[in-house]
């Protein structure tokens, strides 16, 4: 230090920094490491129960007419057909009340309306789903499926649906206002200035540039509504099991409803004779049908990017 | 479109006259179809809280703070109540609070500010956003696996750590998303100052980035919470008590090491019963619910309003 030079080491700082700086960075690293072993965890665990199931269960009983686990009938197209008519009529309400909605927002509103009308979606958007289902029990089948359908059972899968979608709303609104708000200014400027009403505008011009973000919103929707579970183990009826059906004024099975049931029976999730492992792989299914969901709604999103 | 005579702005008249002094009749229709799906929702809202309300209020105006201190049973809908769920559910929260946002903060930190633009820094970014789309329950199913029986000796099994734990793995992609958010949105000029008088990396976020960042990841990580406060089905999975559960007078080890219940759990037991007595009961537990979450949610959505900065 007493030449005018400046050294290198004078430049590095002290060691002892350097060290503690490179420890912090470990420590982090690990910390994001860790979700990665989240997800390794997670196929492990399904995977390996699920091949115990499958090899331990008469794989004839996977066709089996009804899903029935504790009498050892694993009929895996009941549960998906459930989990089908769920979503289904879930996604009937949450698609168009979701992009009206996202449009009006996102085309419509002024910043004030935005402003209160944005925090109450949110505030639906954060009701857990076991008060959904309540009221799905309570309200929506008596009031609205049992009034239109006369013969509609107490515990239904319309109601659930309903009940699914009021759940997906919220989500389904965001994710495609998301995609409308990212078209540029300048595309509503040209038509607006050719002459195009707004509403044509808003139709012709800015839907469409949006197509592939509001695709994704519907498949995230979807993705959600698939893996809803307590709006159906309470709604829809089918505690124990339940055979084929596609009809939804009757109660019914889904996927997740089917893994609740297993795990809040009598005999508990300990179960014997592939009852236990079956929760397992019916996780499985349901893990890869949101994950190919996820993955496909996260391409359309990308695409929306790329483009503007 | 109707412009009331007397009040014309020139805007008005130009749009009459440009639109040859047709009503854009279809257009209002448009809109109004719009605002009604928008209202639509809203009234959803507005009729399951009165729903909620009216059902479960009479408990409160009739037996107050004793549904809330009372036990939980699925038998005599005259003394049951919410004490152990509610303590239930804080002492999972407490667990989620200690685990999950520590590590997903400290996640989204190297993500943000260490990671440099690697394969595997990519993919563990890609893993983040797949893991907050998988359903609930799959987590209850890892939470068996991993904390209630591979980890069994240190989670003592069906607990409420095991219980806890697996909250904390189900929102901690979401906490790094939301605390990613945050540092993101602080600008570069805050960081290159601090590089500029002498910081080391570490000292920039921690006197400068995470300061600025700390309302954004606040509202995230508040919003979290009150997922997992109103988290079910992994609860059941990971063997939340539904029936009768023994306490009364045991330590804190005791009860992190014992059998629990939580909350939403507690609803989903009630409203699977038959008798009017707990649907009203169902009712009131949920009022507490609704209490607990959308206050959560509220203060998330004040806190970003309030510190909301645009730099």
């Amino acid at each position: 230090m007493t030449s005018g030079a400046i050294d290198i080491g004078a430049l590095q700082g002290s060691p002892q920094r350097r060290r503690r700086e490179s420890l912090i960075l470990r420590a982090f690293q690990l910390a994001a490491a860790l979700s990665v072993l989240i997800s390794a965890g997670i196929v492990f665990s399904l995977l390996g129960e699920a091949i115990v199931f499958l090899s331990n269960v008469d794989l004839s009983q996977l066709f089996a007419g009804g899903w029935y686990p504790r009498r050892g009938e694993f009929g895996i197209a009941t549960i998906v057909t459930g989990t089908m008519v769920v979503t289904l009529v879930g996604m009937v309400v949450a698609a168009p009340l979701g992009l009206a909605a996202a449009v009006y927002l996102s085309e419509y509103a002024k910043p004030r309306v935005r402003r209160t009308v944005k925090p109450i979606l949110e505030i639906l958007a954060g009701i857990p789903s076991v008060v959904i289902g309540f009221f799905a029990l309570t309200w929506i089948s008596p009031e609205v499926i049992q009034r239109f359908f006369n013969d509609a059972s107490a515990f239904n899968m319309a109601a659930a649906g309903l009940g699914v979608g009021i759940l997906v709303t919220p989500l389904v609104a965001s994710v495609a206002e998301d995609a409308l708000r990212s078209v540029p200014q300048a595309l509503r400027e040209a038509s607006v200035g050719m002459g195009a009403r707004k509403r044509t505008t808003t139709l012709q011009i800015v839907l469409p540039a949006a197509v592939s973000g509001i695709v994704a919103a519907f498949i995230i929707g979807m993705s959600r509504a698939i893996g809803e579970t307590m709006v159906v183990a309470i709604a829809a009826g089918g505690t124990g099991g339940s055979a084929f059906t596609v009809d939804p004024t009757g109660p019914g099975q889904t996927m997740t409803a089917a893994m609740t049931a297993l795990a809040v029976g009598s005999d508990q999730v300990r179960g014997t004779d592939g009852t236990f492992q079956s929760l397992f792989f019916v996780g499985l299914l349901l893990f890869f049908i949101t994950l190919t969901l996820n993955i496909l709604s996260e391409r359309f999103v990308r695409r929306v990017r790329q483009k503007y | 479109m109707a412009s009331r005579a007397g009040s014309l702005t020139a805007s008005d008249l130009v749009a009459a006259s440009l639109h040859g002094r047709k009503r854009d009749i279809g257009g209002g229709i448009f809109q109004a179809l719009l605002i009604l799906a928008l209202f639509v929702s809203l009234l959803v809202l507005l009729v399951l809280l009165y729903d909620v309300i009216s059902g479960g209020i009479s408990v409160f105006s009739e037996r107050g703070a004793d549904f809330l201190r009372g036990r939980l049973s699925i038998v005599t809908a005259a003394t049951a109540g919410v004490g152990q769920g509610i303590f239930g559910t804080l002492l999972l929260t407490v667990i989620v609070v200690l685990v999950a946002f520590p590590l997903g903060i400290a996640a989204a930190i190297y993500l943000e500010e260490f990671a440099e633009d690697t394969r595997f820094n990519r993919f563990i970014n890609v893993n983040i956003r797949n893991l907050a789309g998988v359903p609930s329950i799959v987590y209850g199913l890892l939470g068996l696996a991993i904390f209630v029986k591979l980890l069994a000796e240190f989670t003592g099994g069906r607990t409420a750590l095991a219980g806890g734990l697996t909250l904390a793995v189900l929102v901690l992609p979401i906490v790094i998303i939301t605390s990613a958010e945050a540092l993101r949105a602080v600008p570069h000029s805050i960081r290159e100052a601090g590089y500029g008088v002498g910081a080391t990396r570490w000292e920039v976020i921690r006197s400068h980035v995470l300061p600025s960042a700390a309302p954004g990841i606040l509202t995230g990580t508040v919003l979290s919470l009150s997922r997992a406060i109103g988290e079910t089905a992994p609860l059941l999975l990971v063997g939340a008590v539904t029936g009768f559960l023994a306490s009364g007078g045991a330590s804190l080890y005791e009860q992190l090491y014992g059998g629990y219940t939580a909350l939403p759990v507690v609803i989903f037991r009630w409203a699977s019963l038959p008798s009017q007595d707990f649907r009203a009961l169902t009712s009131a537990a949920i009022i507490v619910l609704l209490a607990l979450t959308l206050t959560a949610n509220a203060l998330a959505i004040i806190l970003r309003n309030r510190y909301e900065r645009k730099w």
